[in-house]
């Protein structure tokens, strides 16, 4: 501040200007990158946009054809007899590239028609018409999405794909949150160790309880019904345990013992006085499960086979997609269709599902 | 008038006090245990008693095809499992996968928060939600979506391959050579959720640790070496560990990546699918209930090692 003297070049150049130049090349370098990153990060959305959009005969064109959506141009012909179907191809003539339709395609010429001038004389051009490349129109197929829509029968996917995780969601709420409340509240002899019990499922390896939980399941009649898969739910699970009892310890307990005192029992603080202060943590727990299950495979995939009429979105179009992968403009438009609901929720709700990821995530 | 007889009433009060403290502490307790249940019976039906069930089945021949005659087979499953070329082979495919596909998943979400955390990035929440934004994709359509990116004729890399002066970029999905690597990227997809947590952590890094390097000299790679690393280490721990029991499990991408099959020429034939196509398509519930408790002890191993040797490297800010 005092005595320290700079040398001062000149005014233009002075350190202050330098610095700000120096970080607004920073600033623009960092976010050039990072945009640049997102964008190859997320290319293949674009390619399903894309490729679900297209019709079957430019899907047909390999490795040449374009990258958009796009269609060959023809043009209908009529000479005053019949009607003819021509291909258009862009025609270097002149040093301008020309679109026209080709009516005769000769080994070392080709007699074209142009289309805006039917009934001109015909040009023809000298060279092989192989060389020359076919005209394209921007076309989206938009009727894709409702073909794929009837012949997969979404509406029942979406039904059945809504109830599993509507009701597990309901179960996974009621138990989570009465598990979280007694690890937060109540005098558990052993307390400790139970909840390092129940984190340490987080990471046990699934497939050790499938094979007897399926066995078991089978035996009771239960395979082939949608209550493999919603009925565990109603017995709490680790990361939603952790994350409301994290919240709930967070709440004064001050509360508590002032209804206690007015006579509250324990089930009535939880609804009365916990529950009410806890809608966000809620909320986040029944949105990570919902979308879970709304995007769940595996289990569907054991428990539902060769029932067609029960399974959901996930088991649909993967069934879907092998049987009609000679139709790739079909599997990307069933592949959207059943991404569409979560990234909807997400987008909607994203501060619910970064605030639970960071809970659950670093607190561990 | 008011002939209330007091000293009843205290008699009454000093009489019932310590008992009724007593029961409500008893009570509570009872209350806890109540609101406990759901878990206790969960894990008790669905966790512990199918582990040991599962252990138990792999010393028998039981199929659901005939659930009621089930035959003590002593350790043939087990030796069986180390003597199945299919099994062998497909534990190797795993944990060749992991090798890759581990280094990555646990470098990229530093990278890529550290990005986001950039003093220097316009538009940080817009980022973040795009990078986070895949992770949310069901896994059918996020490997559907792969395919078409990857095919080797129209997908869009190689497309940009070619752009770039690759004439003849790989064929990802119908080599074996290059399943694995197509795999990972479709990893790399789901990177959003650890992101997440390390952006999270990075936010909670003191600055004057940071602003103390920066007067003792320390450079910007100094300083992310010396204190952004060890400061997140926990986080980095917990996506390894989780990172690792989730490669033992994987199974959905090269399920449906490859109908099933594995191929080409078994590059993508995972523990697991070999797993579930013995007990699921040929009903050989003990043979696969070996393989699950095998992978069930590769994982204690694994995670007892992770745990020994994070002593060494994963700081605690909080101590113990």
């Amino acid at each position: 501040m005092a005595a320290i003297s700079h040398p001062r070049p000149s005014v233009v150049l002075s350190p202050h200007f330098v610095k700000q130049l120096r970080k607004f090349t920073a600033i623009s370098l960092v976010t050039l990158f990072t945009s640049l990153a997102a964008l190859i990060f997320l290319a293949p959305f674009g390619n399903m946009m894309v490729v679900a959009l297209r019709d079957q005969e430019s899907l047909a064109g390999g490795p040449d054809s374009p990258i958009l959506p796009m269609k060959q141009v023809f043009y209908d012909y009529n000479d005053g007899q019949r009607t003819q179907r021509l291909e258009v191809f862009n025609v270097p003539i002149d040093g301008e590239v020309r679109q026209l339709a080709a009516l005769q395609k000769r080994r070392t010429s080709v007699v074209f028609i142009d289309p805006n001038n039917p009934t001109a004389e015909p040009i023809t051009w000298q060279g092989n018409w192989r060389s020359l490349q076919p005209a394209y129109a921007f076309y989206a197929r938009w009727e894709n999405f409702p073909e794929a829509w009837q012949m997969i029968d979404f509406p029942l996917l979406f039904r059945n794909t809504f109830i599993i995780a509507f009701v597990g969601m309901i179960g996974t709420l009621l138990s989570s949150i009465s598990v979280a409340y007694a690890f937060a509240r109540f005098p558990i002899p052993g307390k400790n160790w139970l909840f390092i019990v129940l984190i340490g499922t987080i990471i046990l390896p699934g497939q050790v309880t499938l094979i007897p939980t399926y066995a078991f399941f089978s035996s009771i009649g239960w395979t082939g019904t949608w209550l493999p898969l919603i009925v565990p739910h109603f017995f709490a699970n680790a990361y939603n345990v952790f994350l409301l009892r994290q919240f709930f310890m967070t709440l004064p307990r001050e509360l508590d013992e002032a209804a206690m005192i007015d006579g509250a029992g324990p089930f009535r603080i939880l609804t009365h006085v916990i529950v009410p202060q806890s809608w966000a943590a809620i909320i986040t727990v029944g949105l990570f499960h919902f979308v879970w299950a709304w995007n769940d495979y595996f289990g569907p995939l054991i428990y539902l086979l060769g029932k067609p009429e029960l399974q959901p979105i996930s088991v649909g179009v993967q069934l879907f997609n092998f049987r009609y992968a000679p139709r790739p403009e079909l599997v990307q438009a069933t592949s959207l269709m059943a991404m569409l609901l979560p990234i909807v929720l997400f987008i909607l709700a994203q501060r619910f599902f970064m605030r639970g990821v960071v809970i659950t995530g670093v607190e561990k | 008038m008011t002939s209330v007889p007091t000293p009843l009433r205290v008699e009454q009060v000093t009489t019932l006090r310590p008992r009724r403290q007593m029961s409500i502490y008893a009570q509570q307790r009872l209350w806890g245990w109540l609101f406990l249940s759901p878990w206790l019976i969960g894990f008790f039906v669905f966790t512990f008693v199918p582990i040991v069930a599962s252990l138990i089945f792999s010393f028998t021949d039981f199929t659901l095809t005939r659930p009621d005659q089930i035959n003590f087979v002593g350790l043939n499953n087990w030796i069986k499992l180390f003597n199945d070329p299919l099994a062998l082979n497909a534990l190797r495919v795993t944990f060749g996968f992991a090798l890759i596909s581990l280094p990555i998943a646990i470098a990229l979400p530093v990278l890529l928060a550290s990005l986001l955390n950039s003093k220097y990035l316009i538009g940080k929440p817009f980022f973040r939600l795009l990078f986070y934004l895949p992770y949310m994709v069901p896994a059918i359509s996020s490997i559907f979506i792969w395919q078409a990116f990857l095919n080797g004729q129209t997908g869009w890399l190689n497309r940009l391959l070619r752009l770039i002066g690759i004439a003849e970029p790989p064929n990802w999905l119908g080599h074996e050579f290059w399943i694995g690597p197509a795999m990972v990227l479709i990893g790399v997809w789901g990177v959003g959720n650890a992101m997440l947590i390390t952006l999270a952590t990075l936010q909670g890094v003191p600055q004057e640790l940071y602003d103390a390097a920066k007067v003792d000299g320390a450079g910007a790679v100094a300083a992310f070496f010396k204190i952004t690393l060890p400061m997140i280490s926990p986080v980095i721990f917990y996506n390894l560990i989780l990172t690792v029991i989730g490669l033992l499990q994987y199974f959905v991408v090269p399920y449906v990546l490859t109908r099933g099959t594995g191929n080409p020429n078994g590059a993508a034939y995972f523990f697991n699918m070999h797993l579930y196509r013995t007990a699921f398509l040929f009903q050989d519930m003990g043979y696969g209930a070996t393989m699950a408790w095998f992978i069930f002890i590769i994982a204690i191993v694994l995670t007892i090692i992770l745990f020994a040797t994070s002593r060494r490297w994963v700081y605690y800010a909080g101590g113990e």
